[in-house]
């Protein structure tokens, strides 16, 4: 059976959310297809325990992400939760896999707000029990409450680590340290471009002031260069960086005793369906990595539009803010506004989103990749976990004359696992790009393949006989 | 100046160009991509002699046993594993299909065993009990098509052709010494040329040496799982040969059968055809029930071209002497060494071991066309 509604929306977080509520005010019907039990996405992830009045004095993402959902539950669009998109194409049809099988849905309109996935670049150790994603961190802190392995080493890049540091010693962990790769100086060079939101730049301080407060050691200009235990998590290994990120030879490395880790080193667009969907891309270290290229309204195709850190990473207000955007482009080109209502609504929208998006800019570009950590990778490091492919491998590739992602996919089966990539991608190309001796967009981008995230068959087809099958004509023999 | 360009590097150009040097030529290759990175390495890496053509069975019994031994003529292993094949009937008249069909393969060299359901589940437990006759054929396998890229390369290296991949041809044209191919590389000659351009044949043979015979473009979806405990040993298909089904070595099923997306010669293959996706993967649930626990990976498409009436295009271009085409195989990545091996042992002068495929029967003509050579 097919659902047919006026607009789909690829995400429940703030951009999908927003898209959702301002597309659905104009009167056009809306679902919004979401992995989640509830609207949050990650950076609002909606807790799996009850609210007190306490949780949101302490939490203003708490807030701000409750307010997210009673603005939704009102609005009227439909949720389709815990629901894995699979499947897009122009026209438009989309499928997605959920808890009762697939649902085919039909639309004249696309809004993707997929969100990112988190860049983590392996370092020895790293598949240790006890090591996780700093945006791992996010999802146990924010939906159940619980802390990493206490005390947890906090080590990457960017406002996150403060975040997650901050929240651990909230919830009642301990932190070992905070090792980040910016330095001080980086930081306050990117103050002019934080001071265009002073709300989100005072949180952000308020994380560094209480982690002094509690003493807890902060290295800057650092990262971890191993990460030691026999079973699990007993000690990682600190040095100082340069200027490229790459590990200073002959500087005094540090150990430091921790039974966790919490790791990240940025965002990176989760585009997708944008490129299953062949819509172009560019190569933007500043917004994390490949982005769609769209058009100011968030419009990247007929049908199609872009709102949030998948189009390039901006930032949960600045994610918000273009969901806005692009769910009234939607309804303006559904017909549902006319151009001199859109430009009456759209103007104040697209002046906040700037202004959002200078903040988000600043940060984004603050955690952009720098070539020195994938180049000091260790030959014998495993770079793709789901094939098993070390740094080697990926060298004798370009040895052996591969000068592309995908002829390195072909050739070594790196990121043709389930996880198509998504956490070894930006290694291995920084890898290549470095064997090669070109760049990032030299070397370009592995092919997203559907259904994107491994699909269960049981779940896709259903119960079906033998006559039910299309059988077309067969070739001659 | 080369003795002789090929132009195009899938397993059509790649093994032509390998045979030419071995020859004693001095080779070019120019590929618009990496090599095999079209339909010779987006395949799903099925060496089926069972379910090839029967005019095109003795081609296929070749091209396999060459796939078995590139050690010893190519210096790479292409992955070759002889697992067998089963092809299933799960009606009368698929089982009419079945038999007539592989009568007239058998007839021609295919070594293929007709067995009932019994034999059938001897030879694979996993398959489903609803089918009615089966043929086996021994020597059906697979190779890993992904990989034979990256061998190819290092091959024709050590024969000493030179390579230029990620180079668009942008036209061939006929000079007193032999081509000169156009490209923003620059311009590069040969005494003589092979036109090995896969599904964009048509296009290259109407541009540059004015004939015209029409390819359709053909956009095949094949789909893998995750690694999985085996759950099957031979190749599978069914009568009507809308499925092709393996395990590989490394646990992940190949589903594949030709069951069609969107897809030109402009943009590739751009767009899954979901209900066709759906019968494809409910056939082969329905062939191995075991694999409805499995899990999807990656769905891909990959672009064939195939002549009007469907068989290979392998000779002389009419009209321009010293220039050659090959392609339009159907099966192309079984029975591609093949090929290239006997338009070699032609272009070198010797009597190739079976017919070529005169390009002539197919040619259409197009008044648009200007003759170059008249």
């Amino acid at each position: 059976m097919t659902q047919s509604y006026d607009v789909i929306v690829l995400g429940g977080g703030p951009a999908g959310v927003r898209a959702a509520i301002a597309a659905r005010r104009q009167g056009l019907t809306v679902a919004v297809i979401d992995e989640g039990r509830r609207p949050g996405g990650q950076v609002y992830r909606a807790p799996n325990f009850t609210v007190s009045a306490a949780d949101l004095d302490a939490n203003p993402d708490l807030v701000r992400g409750e307010r997210l959902r009673a603005d939704f539950a009102g609005s009227g669009a439909e949720l389709f939760a815990r629901h894995r998109a699979w499947f897009a194409a122009p026209g438009i049809k989309v499928s997605a896999a959920g808890p009762e099988g697939a649902t085919w849905f039909e639309s004249r309109a696309l809004i993707l707000a997929t969100g990112t996935s988190e860049r983590a670049i392996p370092v020895p150790g790293i598949t240790l029990p006890g090591v996780i994603g700093l945006a791992a961190a996010t999802v146990l802190l924010k939906a159940h409450g619980a802390v990493p392995g206490s005390p947890t080493l906090v080590a990457g890049v960017g406002p996150l680590l403060y975040a997650v540091a901050t929240s651990i010693l909230k919830h009642g962990g301990q932190v070992a340290a905070v090792v980040d790769l910016s330095r001080p100086g980086e930081w306050a060079a990117a103050l002019p471009g934080m001071i265009s939101r002073p709300d989100l730049l005072a949180r952000g301080l308020g994380w560094m002031l209480s982690l002094k407060r509690a003493g807890i050691p902060i290295h800057h200009g650092s990262t971890v260069t191993a990460i030691r235990g026999d079973v699990n998590v007993q000690e990682v290994e600190i040095c100082p960086v340069d200027g490229n990120w790459a590990p200073i030879a002959g500087a005094r490395r540090k150990t430091i005793a921790a039974k966790g880790v919490a790791i990240g080193h940025g965002l990176t667009p989760a585009s997708e369906f944008a490129r299953i969907l062949a819509i172009p891309h560019r190569f933007s270290a500043e917004r994390g990595g490949w982005i769609p290229t769209l058009a100011p309204d968030r419009k990247a195709m007929d049908g199609v539009y872009i709102a949030g850190d998948c189009a390039g990473i901006s930032g949960a207000a600045a994610a918000e803010i273009a969901g806005t955007l692009a769910g009234l482009s939607a309804a303006r080109d559904l017909g549902a506004l006319t151009d001199a209502k859109y430009a009456e609504l759209a103007l104040p929208v697209s002046r906040s989103l700037a202004r959002a998006e200078r903040f988000g800019w600043t940060i984004s570009k603050l955690m952009s990749l720098r070539p020195g950590l994938a180049r000091a990778i260790a030959s014998d490091t495993v770079v793709c976990r789901c094939e098993d492919v070390a740094r080697e491998t990926i060298d004798d590739a370009a040895k052996a004359g591969a000068t592309h992602v995908n002829q390195l996919k072909s050739l070594t089966r790196c990121g043709m696992g389930p996880c198509q990539g998504r956490s070894c991608g930006e290694a291995a190309a920084e890898i290549m790009a470095a064997d090669t001796n070109t760049s990032r967009e030299a070397v370009g981008a592995w092919t997203a393949r559907t259904p994107l995230r491994p699909l269960p068959l049981d779940v896709l087809l259903g119960s079906y006989v033998y006559e039910d099958i299309l059988k077309p004509p067969p070739l001659p023999a | 100046m080369h003795d002789i360009m090929v132009i195009g590097g899938g397993v059509m150009g790649c093994t032509t160009a390998l045979r030419l040097a071995q020859g004693g030529l001095k080779v070019l290759l120019i590929e618009r991509e990496g090599l095999c990175m079209q339909a010779s390495g987006v395949n799903a890496g099925t060496l089926s002699v069972g379910i090839k053509r029967a005019s095109l069975i003795q081609y296929a019994i070749r091209g396999s046993n060459l796939w078995r031994t590139t050690p010893e003529w190519a210096g790479f292993d292409a992955g070759f594993h002889q697992i067998g094949g089963l092809t299933l009937a799960f009606n009368d008249e698929e089982a009419e299909m079945l038999t007539e069909r592989m009568d007239a393969r058998k007839a021609n060299g295919a070594p293929i065993e007709m067995v009932g359901l019994n034999r059938a589940k001897e030879i694979e437990p996993g398959i489903s009990n609803k089918a009615v006759l089966a043929a086996y054929c021994p020597i059906d396998g697979y190779a890993n098509s992904n990989e034979i890229g990256s061998g190819f390369r290092g091959a024709l290296k050590r024969a000493g052709v030179e390579i230029k991949e990620f180079t668009r041809v942008d036209g061939v044209e006929r000079e007193d010494q032999g081509y000169a191919a156009r490209t923003p590389a620059g311009i590069f000659r040969g005494k003589r040329v092979v036109i090995a351009g896969g599904v964009w044949l048509e296009e290259l043979l109407k541009r540059d040496f004015g004939i015209n015979i029409p390819i359709t473009c053909r956009t095949n979806m094949v789909s893998v799982t995750e690694r999985l405990p085996p759950v099957m040993r031979n190749v599978l298909g069914i009568a009507t040969s809308l499925l092709t089904l393996k395990q590989s070595t490394n646990g992940t099923v190949l589903i594949g059968g030709g069951w069609q997306g969107k897809g030109d010669t402009k943009r590739g293959g751009y767009e899954i055809v979901p209900e066709n996706l759906l019968s494809n993967l409910r056939l082969a649930c329905y062939v191995i029930p075991e694999l409805r626990k499995a899990r999807i990976a990656r769905t891909w498409l990959g672009i064939e071209g195939n002549t009007q009436d469907v068989m290979p295009i392998v000779g002389d271009i009419p009209g321009s002497p010293g220039a050659f085409v090959i392609g339009a195989v159907r099966g192309g990545f079984t029975i591609g060494p093949c090929m290239g091996m006997l338009l070699a042992q032609y272009i070198l002068g010797k009597e190739p071991e079976l017919p070529l495929f005169d390009p002539t029967r197919v040619i259409v003509p197009d008044d648009t066309i200007e003759r170059v050579a008249s």
